[in-house]
């Protein structure tokens, strides 16, 4: 326990900040550059992941344990998007036959 | 204790590139949950134990078995789905490393201020979170077992199979 009281006084929270910013560009990135729909789910938990470990961070800093409950909300609702956006691709797979995130265009105009 | 940190912080960054950049989905899913569980490694150095061992039992453990499972049943792995044209590529390069810079650039001012908190080592345990949840988070609480029962309604109302 001492180990780790002092592993969080020893690194600044800013190091915190930029990885978790470098792993939400590359969920971003990486929604914006593939075209198939499973990895582009993928790229948004990444996302989530990224914004749940700098709540943690903040939350171990400030000493304010509300930051890790909201965590915990974020994975409740990161769960429920994940059974309803793989319902959704089983679908489209069922539907058009491919999983191609640009063949799902009749809402665009 | 700092090397840890800058080792795990490495694996993490590395294996989600390889999520973005590998071709076929199954490599993406194994990249995945090496990242997510040097994410539970992080956790565990924030002294956060009770995320750690949710995070590799929610995430690891059902969302990731999830996506394999998925993939497994659709065959996913032999479609080939073709790659954006090179122009959105790029577009999409530039548009994470400028939103990567505005996001630096508005954080680092805040750089130079180091508030003082007085630091508590029990934050992270079981009985503190658990305190707190069923405390002063009760009622969002309960709630989400509306969101978990809505999801659960609608993703049988997708899988079915419309007559």
């Amino acid at each position: 326990m001492k180990n780790f009281s002092s592993a969080i006084q020893v690194i600044p929270l800013e190091h915190y900040i930029i990885l978790c910013t470098t792993l939400f560009c590359i969920g971003l990135v990486g929604v914006l550059y593939r075209r198939n729909t499973i990895i582009i789910l993928m790229c948004i938990e990444l996302m989530f992941n990224s914004v749940n470990l700098l709540l943690t961070a903040f939350s171990a800093y400030h000493s304010d344990p509300a930051g890790q409950v909201f965590v915990f909300f974020i994975m409740i609702v990161a769960a429920a998007e994940v059974a309803v956006g793989l319902s959704i691709l089983v679908m489209m797979k069922r539907n058009v036959d491919s999983v191609d995130i640009n063949l799902l265009n009749r809402l665009k105009w | 204790m700092v090397f840890l940190f800058y080792f795990l912080s490495a694996i993490m960054v590395i294996s989600a590139l390889l999520v973005v950049s590998t071709r076929s989905p199954i490599n993406s899913v194994i990249y995945l949950i090496v990242c997510f569980i040097t994410m539970a490694g992080h956790y565990i150095l924030l002294n956060a134990q009770f995320l750690a061992v949710v995070q590799i039992i929610v995430y690891t453990g059902a969302i990731m078995v999830l996506f394999l499972f998925v993939i497994m049943l659709l065959n996913l792995n032999k479609i080939t789905v073709p790659t954006k044209t090179s122009l959105t590529r790029i577009a999409a390069l530039i548009t994470g490393g400028l939103f990567f810079l505005v996001l630096i650039a508005a954080t680092r001012l805040t750089f130079e201020i180091h508030p003082r908190y007085a630091f508590d080592s029990k934050i992270g345990l079981v009985s503190e979170v658990g305190k707190t949840l069923f405390g002063e988070f009760l009622l969002p609480f309960e709630l989400s077992s509306v969101i978990f029962i809505s999801s659960m309604v609608g993703a049988v109302m997708f899988g079915k199979k419309d007559k």
